[in-house]
């Protein structure tokens, strides 16, 4: 007995396509797809055009072709004798150093401006204030530069460090020299090599930090094993187990085995001739590129933070405190929570703009991606169309697999809302 | 009531006393403020040493300004080994970092047309300027490009004309329904521009040849093409910006999919990468033969750029509001486009005021970094300035000027914006 209640049928008409609602979403969809592959083809048409009356091909061999150019800084082996993929990789490993370098020190600088910014004291609020709005308000190249010219212009000459009557002199007991040439630091070097032990492969110099990271992480995750045991003890017993002492022992103890057993020892750097030796150095592209975003993007972080703690209400905190939690744990269980889920995000999208902004080393020298791949790689082979594809897709990958994680964590925080 | 009158009793009230001198006035405000438990108090002193050392490191150096001078040398000889800014150096060049290699005698035309800038925004920006000055302000993009370019005035009012045939197509086509009539007014004004334009302003210029100076583009420079192309950059890409929103949030697959890899590719590559793709790549991509302006080029990818970030603004104030009001829109029968128009948008874009003018501000900053691609922005123009005999050596004076004239504008969006926030709020909390 099936009765059909719907809307009386009516018969096609062409003119349903343009007037009804239920098929005007087709004709639209068609209309745009014929347009985008019609847009897609003249794109390419020109692009097959202009590379025939060029006399050039599109292909990527060159990324195996010798690339006969020097980079200043090498996380791995590399010389002019290497490939331009190889520079490709030393580049997109410059890229990612300075990236991870930036985010830390802007996300510590973000934090203590931040909530500096809405502390009581007046002074120190109005200080915080001047500093994220100076530094917000101008383009960070300009940081960068102004970083560069610092450093080169009004740093010692390493001369300066040498003789009785020197007029610079290094830091934290002798361990670093800031020069006009770059910084020195001490270097952390081992006496084995886990790798070349092993006999693992050619980046044998590598594997002694993998090894460390590895027990690092382990370390963690035990840890974490372990609060979770208390916690589990504390809710069926009520008393909650002391693992201060453990924890200590389990986050610090294997790091430090290891690192005496790869015979872990610091290399100060030392003035020899005209100039330093020894240590890690720093180049000013690296300092001047880590600095000025570092505080540029660290301005932006404040904002964020302190947007976060005052986005949680005040009820909050005392409600924390008539349930009778001191201000220490009212921080970490009820208020850092709840800020952190108002804070992540945009500081994910500020690890973004780091990771997008590095491309600014090629205003100060400093070898990253884009100054590898997208600056000599091209001048040298007249790759443009090849180099640059690749070098947004690079970009965009990187990118992704960042935003990617953000929307992991948010899924994880978001309020459970029906 | 016994003793009432005893005699140890007062009988006169005391006057109040005053305060312990602890807690009224600069003393209780600065123990309330600076020194309220010790964290407070370190922080206090360490700001005072960190302002203290500020000011006494940069205080020679400002007092000893020299303002007029012919170049560095003479600067340090006047300077005679004190410490000393020589801001001779701006006094020396500040028309250049202004306008670039503009014709000097042409300066009025940018100025004015930066002067027209503020009239053609004046109804946007407060609300008590007449509605009829908005005519103005659509007029304004023609006559800025006419101004700063120069050139015939024809080939401006051709290209202005294209509007007038779009709003005349609509009008006409009335009849054959919205679809038909959107399309015509689409379509007519490209055929206008494309086959029309060209031999039309030949034969008014034939007829009438009203011109002024054309002036290159590789003569503009300095903040002029900052500002050049961070108007065009924010007036164009927030109706793009608008579109983009609503096409990543629209039910049709297709133009979902179009917007949200086009967003999602524009955000995930620096904007470094797409000037150079417009200065090194859009040869390639576009028909053999054909070479455009290299300041046109930069304005699509900078508008290309801000309307990706506008449209995740935007996409976040559609966000925000409430579904009662998409549903009432719907309940009250107004189409998609009048629902938008009249309310989802209003309510939607007030609530992404800070966004929208965040992204104009990143805007605005990003233009510095045309200097990559060789234009000689305020930026290019300070190494330019350097790479004189008469500067060589200068930094701090040119970056402190440059530096500063960003804040003021950047200072000025961010407070304005705020201003606006309060002035649109209509909720009673």
């Amino acid at each position: 007995m099936a009765v059909d209640s719907g809307a009386p049928k009516e018969s096609f008409r062409l003119g349903m396509l343009l007037y009804d609602t239920r098929y005007r979403s087709y004709t639209i969809q068609i209309f745009a797809l014929l347009l985008l592959m019609l847009a897609a083809a003249w794109l390419v048409d020109n692009t097959v055009r202009n590379l025939a009356a060029l006399g050039k091909t599109f292909s990527f061999q060159f990324l195996w072709a010798t690339s006969g150019y020097d980079i200043s800084q090498r996380p791995i082996a590399y010389d002019s004798t290497y490939t331009h993929g190889r520079a490709a990789i030393v580049g997109l490993l410059n890229t990612l150093i300075l990236a991870i370098m930036s985010c830390v020190t802007a996300t510590v600088l973000g934090v203590i401006a931040g909530v500096l910014r809405l502390s009581n004291n007046w002074i120190v609020a109005r200080l915080m204030t001047v500093y994220i709005e100076t530094f917000r308000n101008v383009p960070v190249l300009i940081w960068i530069i102004v970083v560069m010219a610092i450093m080169t212009e009004s740093m010692p000459a390493p001369s300066a460090f040498r003789g009785a009557d020197a007029t610079a002199s290094m830091l934290v007991w002798d361990s670093v020299a800031i020069t006009n040439r770059g910084v020195y630091v001490p270097a952390i070097l081992f006496n084995t090599d886990l790798g070349q032990t092993l006999g693992l492969s050619v980046e044998a110099s590598a594997w002694n930090w993998v090894f460390i990271l590895v027990v690092l992480l382990a370390s963690f995750w035990a840890n974490a094993r372990l609060l979770r045991h208390a916690t589990a003890v504390q809710n069926a017993t009520g008393v909650r187990p002391k693992t201060w002492w453990k924890s200590l022992l389990i986050l610090i103890a294997p790091t430090v085995v290891l690192l005496l057993a790869l015979g872990f020892h610091l290399e100060y750097p030392e003035l020899r001739g005209f100039n330093f030796a020894g240590g890690f150095y720093m180049r000013n592209s690296l300092i001047a590129m880590w600095i000025g975003l570092s505080i540029y993007t660290g301005a932006f972080i404040a904002e964020n933070v302190r947007a976060g703690i005052m986005a949680i209400s005040r009820g909050q905190t005392e409600a924390a405190y008539a349930l009778g939690l001191q201000p220490g744990k009212t921080m970490r269980l009820v208020i850092l929570p709840q800020a952190l889920r108002v804070i992540v995000p945009p500081l994910i999208s500020q690890y973004l703009n780091i990771t997008k902004n590095t491309s600014l080393g090629l205003a100060v020298g400093y070898m990253d991606l884009r100054s590898t791949l997208g600056g000599i790689t091209i001048n040298q082979t007249g790759r443009e169309l090849e180099g640059m594809l690749l070098l947004m897709l690079i970009y965009l990958v990187v990118s992704l697999i960042i935003s990617g994680g953000m929307n992991i964590y948010n899924n994880r925080v978001k309020l459970k809302e029906r | 009531m016994a003793n009432r009158n005893a005699s140890y009793v007062r009988t006169q009230m005391l006057a109040p006393q005053s305060p312990p001198t602890s807690q009224i006035g600069a003393i209780r405000w600065m123990r309330e403020n600076l020194f309220d438990g010790w964290i407070s108090t370190v922080l206090t002193v360490l700001s005072i040493l960190a302002i203290g050392a500020l000011v006494s490191g940069l205080w020679p150096w400002l007092s000893n300004s020299i303002w007029n001078a012919r170049n560095l040398t003479h600067c340090r000889e006047i300077l005679a080994g004190e410490p000393g800014a020589c801001w001779a150096v701006i006094n020396d060049r500040w028309l250049q970092l202004f306008f670039g290699f503009y014709p000097s005698d042409l300066y009025w035309r940018p100025v004015l047309a930066f002067v027209l800038l503020f009239v053609a925004i004046a109804p946007v920006l407060f609300p008590s300027v007449p509605r009829k000055v908005l005519a103005f302000s659509l007029a304004y993009p023609f006559l800025g490009v006419w101004l700063l370019w120069g050139g015939s005035v024809w080939g401006v009012t051709v290209a202005a004309a294209g509007f007038g045939v779009g709003y005349l197509a609509l009008r006409l086509t009335r009849s054959a329904g919205t679809l038909v009539s959107t399309l015509a007014a689409i379509i007519a004004p490209v055929l206008w521009w494309l086959f029309l334009a060209v031999p039309v302003s030949g034969f008014l210029s034939g007829f009438a040849p009203l011109a002024i100076r054309s002036v290159p583009s590789r003569e503009f420079g300095g903040f002029l093409i900052s500002i050049v192309i961070g108007v065009s950059g924010i007036v164009l890409s927030l109706p793009l910006g608008v579109l983009l929103a609503l096409g990543r949030r629209s039910s049709m697959p297709l133009i979902k999919s179009i917007s949200v890899v086009f967003i999602e590719f524009v955000r995930g590559v620096p904007l470094i990468t797409l000037l150079f793709t417009a200065s090194l790549l859009l040869n390639y991509f576009l028909p053999p033969g054909t070479n455009f302006d290299l300041i046109l080029r930069v304005i699509i990818m900078v508008t290309l750029f801000a309307a990706a970030y506008m449209a995740e603004v935007i996409r976040g104030g559609l966000a925000a509001l409430p579904r009662g009001q998409f549903e009432a829109a719907d309940a009250l029968g107004l189409d998609y486009w009048k629902a938008q128009r009249l309310i989802i948008m209003p309510q939607a874009l007030k609530i992404s005021i800070p966004g929208i003018v965040n992204t104009f501000i990143g805007l605005f900053k990003d233009t510095t970094l045309v200097v990559f691609i060789g234009i000689l922005d305020p930026i290019g123009l300070a190494s330019a300035i350097r790479a004189n005999s008469d500067w060589q050596g200068i930094y701090w004076e040119l970056f402190l000027f440059i530096g500063a004239v960003f804040f003021i504008f950047c200072f000025g969006m961010s407070r304005y914006s705020m201003h606006l926030e309060r002035r649109l709020k209509t909720d009673h909390r």
